[in-house]
């Protein structure tokens, strides 16, 4: 059995195709999923891809959360079904209250665009199991408002129960509390990141395959499930 | 109808960095004196009698702010 791996598509979204490439790569069936969906169409995984979601209008995330895709969205997520949010991904994720905390302009105003070196320091979430513990990886980072926050408890929670996924190495972009590039919710199955891993799936195309090692964890997580 | 005023903010404790930047600027424009910036939003909502103030806290706290990064302020305006 293929698994299949749904992408969203919300009018501004930007990365749904090379979200679905990354999925293709890894082996699995990318479905397209349009933001007026009522359902899934039976994928097994859903990836909530980049871009700029209704423009960004009132902040990066707060439309595309309560369009109608969401509600199944958050259903299969309480389910345990393996969801990742890449950059405005993760804003929506954060704003749909799946994963915690906000994410707020860089530091220094600038977009930052580059590639990024992150460590992979959770190896146990359905989104990160073929890495090796303290791998660095070298992804792309394009974002705007890509600094990560949260009130002081919840920092200490996700310090605490290890559930920081990636964090940046050689120099903090944007001003992320504790360098923190991405999170993942208790379980282990929403994952939520701000650089782009679908951008690094071939080195003709990005600055490594090292973002492939993702879409593989997934499809390892479904098909032992 | 009355017109309802939501001000949003960011937390004290959230770095501003817009706030920032104008602070910054004002003294090279020649305003002296400014000692900080905070820039938030303010969101004017025309609503008719059936929405009471527990509806506009909730209108507030669901869309207009994130809850974990800004506060905010409900007001009706005097007609």
């Amino acid at each position: 059995m293929t698994a299949k791996i749904g992408v969203i598509t919300f009018p501004g979204t930007l990365d749904d195709q090379d979200a679905a490439r990354a999925a293709k790569y890894a082996g699995a069936e990318a479905v397209p999923l349009w933001h007026a969906d009522a359902d899934l169409r039976g994928v097994d995984a859903v990836i909530v891809p980049g871009g700029f979601s209704y423009g960004d209008y009132l902040r990066c995330g707060a439309i595309a959360r309560f369009a109608p895709v969401m509600g199944p969205v958050i259903e299969a997520a309480a389910k345990g079904m393996p969801i990742l949010g890449i950059c405005n991904g993760f804003q929506i994720l954060c704003e749909a209250g799946l994963l915690p905390g906000a994410l707020v302009r860089n530091h220094e105003l600038h977009f930052v665009c580059r590639d990024q070196w992150l460590k992979v320091e959770n190896t146990s979430t359905a989104w990160s199991t073929r890495y090796d513990k303290g791998a660095e990886i070298l992804v792309p980072l394009k974002s705007g408002e890509g600094g990560y926050v949260a009130e002081r408890d919840t920092l200490a929670e996700l310090e605490g129960e290890g559930r920081v996924v990636f964090r940046y190495v050689g120099g903090n972009p944007n001003g992320s509390l504790n360098d923190i590039a991405g999170i993942t919710d208790a379980r282990g199955r929403v994952v939520g990141l701000m650089p782009h891993p679908e951008h690094a799936i071939d080195a003709l195309t990005g600055p490594s395959d090292d973002g492939l090692g993702m879409f593989f964890s997934a499809i390892d997580a479904l098909v032992k499930a | 109808m009355a017109r309802v005023v939501v001000d949003v903010m960011p937390k004290p404790e959230i770095l501003d960095p817009q706030g920032q930047a104008v602070a910054k600027a004002l003294p090279r424009l020649g305003f002296q004196g400014v000692t900080e910036v905070r820039q938030g939003k303010r969101f004017e909502l025309e609503v008719d009698d059936s929405v009471d103030d527990e509806t506009l806290t909730k209108i507030a706290a669901d869309l207009l702010a994130n809850t974990v990064i800004e506060d905010f302020t409900v007001r009706r305006l005097d007609a």
